[in-house]
């Protein structure tokens, strides 16, 4: 997890992120350990953009870099200048589907993001293509 | 059928999902790791009640959040083609995440544990009811006592159009092989429905 491909997703301040040894000694009583994954979204569950599945793929306007965004915001219009998956970027985010749907639902509000759009079905000719290709790996 | 689809290239690639499903520790995880590019860890987080007195709970009073990790692959087919594959959380607990994993899927794989055939009913429910296109992967796990195929399609209660194939899902070639079936029934499925459109 901390070798991702898309080189430094660590360090990135997101609460929920799996804790390290490091600070954490055994005298550190916290009062609440629970770490509450809606946190990065103001405790907004419900994404305000419908139909973004896992494999739905992201790019990020160009515009949307240099816009005044918050971290994880900042990051995701970072990452997805060139086409990203929702999953790819709860990976590379350390944060729950859930919240990363929120936050790239408002960037797609905001008109920052836009969904790459995927054919409605796919032809029968790109299925033999996955087959090949997946033959060939 | 061209018309509504486009050629997909390197700056509009094409995100195709592939769903791994079958019973708690059938070998899910081994299977997606097997030939995904990347070891990821996707987590889902559930604002649920359903955890407590499942989980231990006790001493984090009122935690109303389940963290589920599950299991996600990524293979880049070409430029324009990425094969995401995502398995179905385990546990009955987490059949809500299901809906929203399996939608858009191209095909789904089950996979069964001949030692506890009935872990697999579930799925197969899931994918005959929504009419996903699926096969059946035998994990053939070693101490597993051997059952020919036709036993194992009684067991299951799956009709003889149902693939069944025997894997392995810790080789790579094994598994690369399960997929490739998975696109043949795709196509078999695609096939009959045209000749079935071509009757009118």
């Amino acid at each position: 997890m901390t070798d991702s491909s898309w080189g430094s997703g660590a360090g990135f301040p997101y609460a929920g992120a799996p804790r390290t040894s490091v600070g954490r000694q055994s005298d550190d009583l916290d009062e609440d350990p629970v770490i509450r994954p809606f946190m990065l979204t103001n405790g907004r569950t419900q994404p305000l953009h419908d139909g973004l599945r896992v494999e739905t793929l992201l790019r990020a306007e160009p515009a949307a870099l240099s816009a005044p965004l918050r971290f994880e915001s900042r990051r995701i219009v970072e990452l997805a200048q060139s086409p990203m998956s929702v999953a790819d970027l709860s990976v590379v985010l350390r944060a729950p589907l859930g919240v990363v749907r929120v936050i790239v639902a408002d960037l797609i509000t905001q008109g920052f993001l836009a969904v790459e759009k995927q054919p409605e079905e796919l032809s029968t000719s790109l299925i033999e293509r996955i087959r090949d290709r997946v033959r060939a790996l | 059928m061209s018309g509504r689809s486009r050629e997909p290239s390197a700056a509009h690639p094409i995100a195709v999902k592939i769903v791994i499903s079958g019973g708690f520790g059938v070998g899910k995880t081994t299977f997606v790791g097997a030939i995904s590019e990347i070891e990821p860890l996707v987590t889902e987080a559930e604002l649920t009640e359903r955890s407590i007195g499942i989980d231990d709970t006790s001493a984090v009073a009122g935690k109303t959040t389940t963290t589920v990790a599950l299991d996600f692959g990524r293979i880049t087919l070409d430029e324009a083609l990425l094969l995401y594959l995502f398995g179905t959380p385990g546990q009955d607990r987490f059949a809500f995440l299901w809906d929203d994993l399996v939608t858009g899927a191209l095909g789904a794989i089950v996979l069964v544990d001949t030692r506890r055939i009935e872990d697999s009913f579930p799925a197969i429910d899931y994918f005959e009811e929504h009419e996903i296109p699926f096969i059946i992967g035998i994990n053939r796990f070693t101490g597993a006592q051997r059952f020919n195929p036709a036993e194992i399609r009684d067991a299951l209660g799956v009709s003889a159009g149902v693939p069944m194939v025997e894997c392995d899902a810790r080789n790579r070639e094994s598994v690369k092989s399960v997929l490739v079936s998975l696109t043949e029934e795709v196509l078999a499925k695609r096939a009959t429905r045209v000749r079935a459109e071509s009757t009118w």
